[in-house]
């Protein structure tokens, strides 16, 4: 799987959705699953996934499914 | 002299502050009461909670025209609510959503809606009625709390007095509304005439932190799952400079968080208390002390002002001995009038006397202090808010499934003898209770346990998926 792959199948997992609904709208809680508890359930997937530690200021930073590509890359995780 | 009324008495302080807008005390009380005349005499109103503007006008609308408040969640389900409009048959709702056919809009302020029944019918109130709440906001179940004008003001006294709120602590939401807990700590700052600080951001999001920074807030409460969330962030790192006491409640924190979060709030000047509640009690019972909160981690604490615990044993004997679990029962002026299943019950007086039997196992240590150990009752808590494990069994057979719930701590578990049912009995239950898939685990076996009446032995039932 590429990083992309990856990182969109977490999408899916953690909120329920289909792949094409993930674009630069896709945001916290635009879906009732991306809530608080959703989103810490999506960081520990990723960070696992990517074998990362995410800082405090990027986990509160990644409000869309857009923004998180641009974080990750200051963990050398390139989607 | 009442909260309500003493309201006034704060008039040009700021009252609510959002990102965009800050009202004084005057300019909330003059937008209330413009919406209190609206209302046609006693009225039960609908409240779709969120943490705004409106809804607190909404809130003290009703509470100063003795009209009855039920607070409901803004995200709740739509036909679950639609469940509580049929049953309880609202004169009005206020909130954003467009929700029903036999409603029709007669005022607008803010985002919110007055929402008149287009066939109205009186309710019945007992004259102590002055608000409702929800025994669960996940399961939208028709079972009311009902609480007397009597319950919050107490309550609200107690908490000032427990946690020394004074005029100029700022609270900063981080709970809902409609959850007793929130209620609780936005009525004790406005009964002490504090700023608060309204939105609803939540701690992951920046722009929580970048509100409660700029606003300079002071204080906020949290469920086990928020100290869990700032565990994860480091909240020893965190620099907060205006934060000076942090409340926990709505569950309990493990022992090991509990003294943790103790000893950085030691470190970083900020009180951190401990607190025990459940809505049947106008919210709060107990608080552990902060000179305590290290030497006596894990503790609920004692009651608060006004109010006792004692435990009884299976025989309803009262337990007189340190370090023996029993059920914790608690006497004060803030346990609730009783329930109400639906609206005919709205008419009915005090029917607990002042006592409530927690359904909680505890014990109590040689000096006084309570320490929670497990519960009696079918309820689980998820996310600080109580699941009744018989609801969600009802809303799964409502739904066509045939299974059973267990639970523990904060994990929901439904066994069902369907192999094919797994997913779409995870998807439904999430779906309409909001409880988030991770927290529901469904699991298959062969037979559900039962005695001969049909009845399921859950005892045997967890044993048999090693619960």
């Amino acid at each position: 799987m590429t990083n992309r792959e990856k990182y969109v199948q977490v999408f899916v997992d953690s909120f329920s959705v289909n792949p094409d609904q993930l674009d630069e709208n896709f945001v916290y809680q635009c879906v009732p699953e991306w809530d608080s508890i959703g989103h810490m359930g999506m960081i520990a997937s990723l960070e696992e996934t990517f074998d990362i530690m995410m800082e405090t200021d990027d986990i509160i930073d990644f409000g869309s499914f857009t923004k998180g590509i641009e974080l990750l890359a200051k963990y050398d995780v390139t989607i | 002299m009442d909260f309500i009324t003493n309201l006034n008495s704060f008039s040009t302080r700021p009252c609510v502050t959002t990102q965009n807008n800050s009202y004084t005390y005057a300019e909330i009380i003059e937008f209330s009461e413009s919406l209190a005349s609206l209302f046609v005499n006693k009225s039960l109103v609908f409240l779709l909670c969120g943490n705004n503007e409106e809804t607190l006008i909404g809130y003290l609308a009703c509470l100063k025209s003795k009209s009855i408040p039920l607070l409901i969640n803004e995200h709740l389900d739509e036909k679950l609510l639609a469940n509580l409009i049929l049953h309880y048959q609202p004169s009005y709702i206020w909130g954003t959503q467009l929700t029903n056919h036999s409603f029709s809009s007669i005022f607008s302020w803010g985002n919110y809606n007055l929402q008149k029944a287009d066939i109205g019918i009186d309710h019945n109130f007992h004259d102590d009625l002055a608000l409702l709440l929800m025994t669960s906001g996940t399961t939208g179940s028709s079972k009311l709390v009902r609480l007397s004008h009597k319950n919050i003001d107490s309550n609200t006294n107690s908490i000032i007095n427990a946690l020394k709120i004074d005029k100029l602590d700022k609270p900063i939401t981080t709970l809902p509304f409609n959850y007793t807990y929130g209620l609780s700590i936005i009525n004790s700052h406005l009964a002490s005439g504090c700023e608060l600080i309204f939105t609803d951001s939540s701690i992951v999001n920046k722009e929580f932190w970048n509100l409660l920074i700029q606003k300079k807030a002071t204080t906020f409460g949290g469920v086990p799952y928020t100290y869990q969330m700032l565990d994860r962030f480091g909240f020893e790192k965190m620099d907060l400079p205006s934060i000076t006491k942090i409340t926990q409640a709505g569950g309990k924190l493990t022992k090991e968080l509990s003294l943790k979060f103790s000893q950085i709030c030691a470190t970083k000047g900020i009180e951190f208390i401990v607190m025990y509640g459940q809505t049947e009690a106008t919210a709060r019972m107990s608080y552990l002390p902060n000179s305590y909160s290290i030497s006596k981690a894990g503790s609920i604490g004692k009651a608060v002002l006004g109010g006792h615990f004692y435990l009884i044993n299976s025989e309803g004997k009262k337990i007189e001995t340190p370090n023996v679990e029993g059920e914790l029962i608690y006497e004060g002026p803030n346990v609730c009038l009783g329930y109400a299943e639906n609206s005919f019950d709205l008419s009915k007086g005090d029917e607990n006397n002042g006592i409530l039997h927690t359904g909680d196992i505890a014990m109590i240590d040689e000096e006084g202090f309570y320490y929670i150990k497990g519960r009696l009752k079918r309820f689980i808590k998820v996310f600080g808010n109580r699941v009744s494990l018989d609801e969600i069994e009802s809303i799964a057979v409502e739904n066509g499934f045939k299974c059973v719930c267990t639970g523990k701590e904060d994990k929901l578990i439904i066994v069902t003898e369907d192999n094919d049912a797994i997913t779409p009995l995870k998807q439904t239950i999430s779906k309409i209770t909001k409880i988030h898939p991770t927290s529901i685990s469904v699991k298959h076996i062969e037979l559900i346990p039962r005695n001969e009446s049909g009845k399921v032995l859950y005892n045997e039932l967890n044993r048999l998926i090693n619960l």
